[in-house]
């Protein structure tokens, strides 16, 4: 059993998108949730960008750059490392990355970033 | 307060450098420039453009304007004659006299000339002026052969200059035993002379010349080893002589042999008086190039205005300038074994030399020579100066670069912000990202404008290309060539394979031809691909999350995060019925209206969640997507025409509705409009259109490629006095055309403007069938349009899709709180961006 205190419970995995995002309501928080497919791998980051402070990550297409998987916003096309939430297109901001599980076919996002 | 005032001496290259430099940074100083020639300064290095019919304007550094408009008082053709340095004081030839607190030489350098007996005899010249071209070029009328004395990189660009002028027998005639002995070997030498030989210019090494004869006008050379040449003229081009002559005069220190000595600060023997440009002697040196002397004019200009700049040497890698024979040198070109490890590359058929010296622990790049095939010359310049650790096998650094090496962009991704792009103008690879980036610069000129990269020597302009591409590249913007990091295809390489191997999905695509993960670059561009080719629902198969934000939710998303709803409205015709449903659909989810440029009607503000039921009354009514998000078709335009204009020729609203219904829903590189107008008052205006009919007594004119937007372009006539049936037979050609062989995100008046051959060879291929195609098109628009379906009636029947039209996974009920919108004339609006802290 998961721990609800630290974890998310945030969605059944059939309800993810296969490589693109969802948005996940924690509260008052926005959270992107990515479940890349292609990688076998699952990401969450903040949903909004702070490039304009735009609610849109979730909807953003994901891929990677070298082996770097990434997010790039629908709105400006800047893009974000899934990773570490760097940001790709070389200006000074970041993103707040969460851990992932996976765990009897839920999705759990932990509650503080990494 | 009194403005401290600075004489130049000279107006050539460097001298306006300066000053333009100067009056960049500060405004405090009073500036007198002298020049000798007649002329405003002026692009020396581009001197034998003026035999390819640039005039002395084009070669001109500034406008006539400029120096009054920058407050600089111009003499020109009034040299100085005399300096008094005690009173701080210089006399000029018009006899007037002018005091200075600071003196600045640029007087720059003449050709040098040796003391051959006779060279005083007519038809004998040198190269480094616009009169020296005059003359050359009104004697060249006269002359059948030629030769120039000199065979470093001036003497062979002024042996070019002599064939051009129709000189049919050209010889060069140079004292060392190879060709541009500063800069290449013994062997590059040699594929060099054979490559000037298909030239027809004629190679004499070792000669060397003891007297010009003839009776006062040339006739022939004479040589020390007893032989001779009959010649009509004869070019000098031997080395430069810097023009120390005044400084040596009033007393201050010169080299021995010859230029005005400087320290890092460009200050001369004398505290107040500086010398810059090829007139400066530096740490024994005279540059003879144009970047050193632009970076001297800098240090001096940021030292005047108490910055603390030095000059500490330069680069004197080079490029030759003649068409068609590419050489260069870079870095430490002669270092040799066992100081370094020389890889040479000799292919004698195709006449490729390439040499590259590298650090014996095979980590650096030194220096090396290119002969043949200088496209890889900017990439390993950069590699030398910013010591960048070479691969395993450096040898690849030239085998490579003859596939392409540099035109592909690789390796400028791992130069630093901080390389020097442009030498000439101090311009670093930052600099030009973010002209990109941050001033939307979508072209070389207006990077040129912006930054200045690439006016100067214009070698680095292929670099500054590719950085050019690189950075649209990332931004995910517009996409030359090699797709992206993921497919090594251009786009049309990539619509055939996935024709050919029918392939159906995304991933399928990524899974055949690409690799890794794919990006926001490759993905929306696939999914065109995929919808230009088959004209399924681009939603299913997991083409949903490889399509633009805009696709993937059908509709275009807002500022804010909301979006908008666009019902086709067929050449803008609508009942009164449909305008109520508009109306009533709009009030119940409280969006904003207006009517478009496209001649139908926006609603603005719709929440993610909201768009499926909005979308379902819409249909309800007989509506249907507007794809106002997608790169398709548009809106088709009309005027009211014969059923009401009493002009009107035709009922083009009928022909107006009759093409949006046939192309409808079609995909293509770029979204594409049309109109039809009723009669050539043009009220509809089809010749902004990508393709636009208009009515004539006998039939309809089509136009194609027209484009509004930021570049507006009109459209041509590409066939008169259609009938209706003919004209859609062409559009239909037309149009797979352009989606089979565009670009990525180019409109089709951009796509005609790169077609070689233009608009004929267009006509030609849709009206006489030059390429055979067209049977095959009209085959495949045809199953493009019979395949047509509304994307919104699938999506709002299909509950899979339909689910995604959530904001929140987990409260799927739930609209985003965050989108605020506010009030304005009765209507809502979205609020403003919440400003950003970070960018
Ligand atoms: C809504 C509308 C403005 C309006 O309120 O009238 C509009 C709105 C947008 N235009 Fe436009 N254009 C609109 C008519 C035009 C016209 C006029 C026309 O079609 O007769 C032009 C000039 C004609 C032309 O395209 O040649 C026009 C030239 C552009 C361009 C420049 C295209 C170019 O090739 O230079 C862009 C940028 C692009 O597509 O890359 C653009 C892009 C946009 C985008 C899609 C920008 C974006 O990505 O968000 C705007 C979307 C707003 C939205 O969410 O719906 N819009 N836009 C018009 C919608 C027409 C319609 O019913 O579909
Ligand atoms: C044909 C040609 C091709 C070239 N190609 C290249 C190339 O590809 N790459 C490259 O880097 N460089 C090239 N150069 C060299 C480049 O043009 C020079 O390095 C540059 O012009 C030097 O600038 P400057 O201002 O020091 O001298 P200049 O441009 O020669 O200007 C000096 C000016 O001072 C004037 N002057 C002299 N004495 C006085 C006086 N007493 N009073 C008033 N005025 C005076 C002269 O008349 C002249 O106008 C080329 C040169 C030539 C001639
Ligand atoms: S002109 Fe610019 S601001 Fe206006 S609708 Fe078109 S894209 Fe938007
Ligand atoms: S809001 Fe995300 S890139 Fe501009």
């Amino acid at each position: 059993m998961t721990d609800t205190s630290n974890w998310l419970a945030a969605c059944r995995v059939e309800d993810a998108v296969e490589n693109g995002g969802v948005c996940v309501k924690n509260g008052e928080e926005q959270i992107a949730l990515f479940y890349f497919k292609r990688r076998n791998e699952w990401f969450a980051t903040q949903n909004e960008c702070p490039h304009r402070k735009q609610m849109a990550l979730s909807r953003g297409m994901i891929g990677s750059t070298t082996d770097e998987p990434k997010v790039a916003c629908p709105f400006h096309k800047k893009t974000f490392s899934l990773h570490t939430g760097e940001c790709l297109s070389g200006d000074e901001c970041a993103i707040k990355t969460y851990p992932v599980k996976i765990d009897n076919g839920i999705v759990y996002i932990g509650k503080s970033p990494k | 307060m009194k403005k401290t005032q600075i004489i130049v001496i000279g107006n050539g290259m460097v001298g306006y450098k300066f000053c333009e430099k100067l009056k960049s940074k500060s405004e405090s100083f009073n500036l007198i420039v002298f020049g000798e020639e007649c002329r405003r300064a002026y692009d020396r290095v581009h001197l034998s453009e003026y035999f390819n019919g640039k005039t002395a304007e084009d070669l001109s550094l500034s406008t006539a304007t400029w120096y009054e408009e920058q407050n600089i008082t111009l003499f020109l053709s009034n040299p100085i004659t005399k300096i008094d340095r005690d009173f701080k004081m210089v006399y000029a030839a018009d006899g007037l006299s002018y005091s200075y607190d600071y003196l600045v030489f640029a007087t720059g350098s003449a050709a040098f000339v040796p003391t051959i007996p006779g060279v005083e005899k007519d038809g004998v010249f040198v190269y480094r002026t616009i009169e020296d071209l005059e003359l050359i070029s009104e004697f060249a009328k006269k002359a059948k052969t030629g030769a120039v004395i000199g065979g470093g990189l001036l003497g062979l660009e002024a042996a070019k200059a002599l064939i051009d002028l129709g000189i049919e027998q050209t010889h060069i005639i140079e004292f060392a035993p190879r060709l541009m002995p500063r800069q290449i070997d013994v062997a590059g030498s040699e594929m060099l002379k054979s490559k000037l030989a298909d030239l027809g210019l004629k190679i004499h090494l070792n000669k060397n010349t003891t007297s010009i004869v003839g009776d006062g006008k040339i006739a022939a050379m004479q040589f020390s080893d007893d032989t001779n040449l009959e010649v009509d003229m004869l070019v000098i081009s031997a080395g430069i002589k810097p023009r120390d002559e005044l400084a040596k005069a009033c007393g201050i220190e010169v080299g021995q042999r010859g230029g005005i000595l400087v320290n890092e600060k460009m200050q001369t023997s004398d505290p107040s008086v500086f010398a810059i440009g090829e007139c400066a002697l530096y740490d024994g040196m005279i540059y003879g190039l144009i970047a050193p002397g632009y970076e001297m004019a800098e240090v001096l200009a940021a030292n005047l205005c108490e910055g603390d700049k030095e000059f500490t040497g330069f680069d004197m890698s080079t490029k030759l300038k003649l068409i068609g024979i590419d050489v260069a040198s870079f870095g430490d070109n002669f270092i040799d074994e066992p100081d370094c490890r020389t890889i040479i590359f000799e292919n004698k058929h195709k006449g490729i030399y390439s040499r590259i010296n590298v650090s014996n622990d095979g980590q650096y790049l030194l220096g090396g020579i290119l002969i043949g095939d200088a496209t890889a010359y900017n990439m390993l310049l950069q590699t030398v100066n910013n010591k960048i650790v070479l691969p395993e096998n450096p040898e690849e650094l030239i085998f490579g670069s003859r596939s392409g090496g540099e035109s592909d962009g690789a390796g400028i991704t791992s130069l630093p912000d901080s390389a020097l792009i442009c030498s000439c103008e101090g311009v670093s690879k930052g600099d030009i990202c973010s002209a990109v980036t941050d001033q939307n610069c979508e072209n070389l000129d207006d990077i040129k404008k912006c930054t200045k990269a690439g006016t100067g020597c214009g070698g680095c302009i292929p670099m500054v290309k590719d950085l050019m591409v690189h950075t649209f590249k990332s931004q995910g913007k517009y996409v030359k060539n090699v797709i992206c990091e993921h497919f090594n295809y251009s786009r049309q390489e990539l619509f055939d394979l996935i024709h050919i191997h029918e392939l159906k999905s995304y991933d399928e695509v990524l899974n055949e031809f690409g690799k890794n993960d794919g990006c926001e670059v490759c993905k929306p561009l696939v999914a065109s691909l995929l919808a230009s080719l088959w004209n399924e629902m681009i939603l299913k198969k997991g083409n949903d999350v490889a399509q633009d934000s805009n696709d993937r939710f059908l509709a275009n998303i807002q500022k804010g995060g909301s979006y908008s709803v666009v019902p086709r409205v067929p050449g803008g015709e609508i009942t009164p019925d449909k305008l109520i449903i508009i109306g009533e659909v709009a009030k119940k989810y409280n969006l904003y209206t207006k009517i478009t440029g496209g001649q139908r009607i926006d609603m603005f503000g719709a929440h993610l969640n909201d768009l499926p039921i909005i979308w379902e009354e819409l249909i309800a009514a007989g509506f249907e997507s507007g794809h106002a998000y997608g790169k398709g078709l548009r809106t088709v335009k009309s005027c009211v025409g014969s059923t009401w204009c009493r002009f009107g020729l035709h009922d083009s609203v009928s022909y107006a509705i009759r093409i949006e219904e046939r192309y409808r829903g079609i995909r293509a590189p770029h979204k594409f409009k049309s109109a039809v107008s009723g009669c050539i008052r043009e009220c509809a205006e089809a010749q902004s259109k990508d393709f636009g009919i208009i009515a004539t007594e006998k039939g309809w004119n089509l136009y194609v490629c027209g484009n509004g937007g930021s570049k507006p372009q009109h459209a041509l006539l590409l066939a008169t006095d259609l009938d209706s049936e003919t004209c859609i037979k062409y559009i239909d050609r037309f149009l797979m055309f352009y989606i089979r062989t565009a670009d990525p995100l180019t409109r089709t008046a951009t796509w005609l403007n790169k077609m070689e051959g233009g608009i004929d060879y267009l006509r030609n291929v849709v009206i006489n069938d030059s390429l055979g195609m067209a049977e095959q098109w009209e085959q495949e628009i045809e199953n493009l349009i019979s395949s047509y379906k509304c994307e919104w009636k699938e999506a709002v029947e299909n509950p899979a899709i339909r689910k995604r039209f959530s904001h929140f996974v987990n409260a799927p009920e739930e609209k985003d709180p965050t989108i605020e919108f506010v009030d304005m004339r009765g209507q809502k609006r979205v609020a403003e961006w919440k400003t950003s802290n970070q960018i």
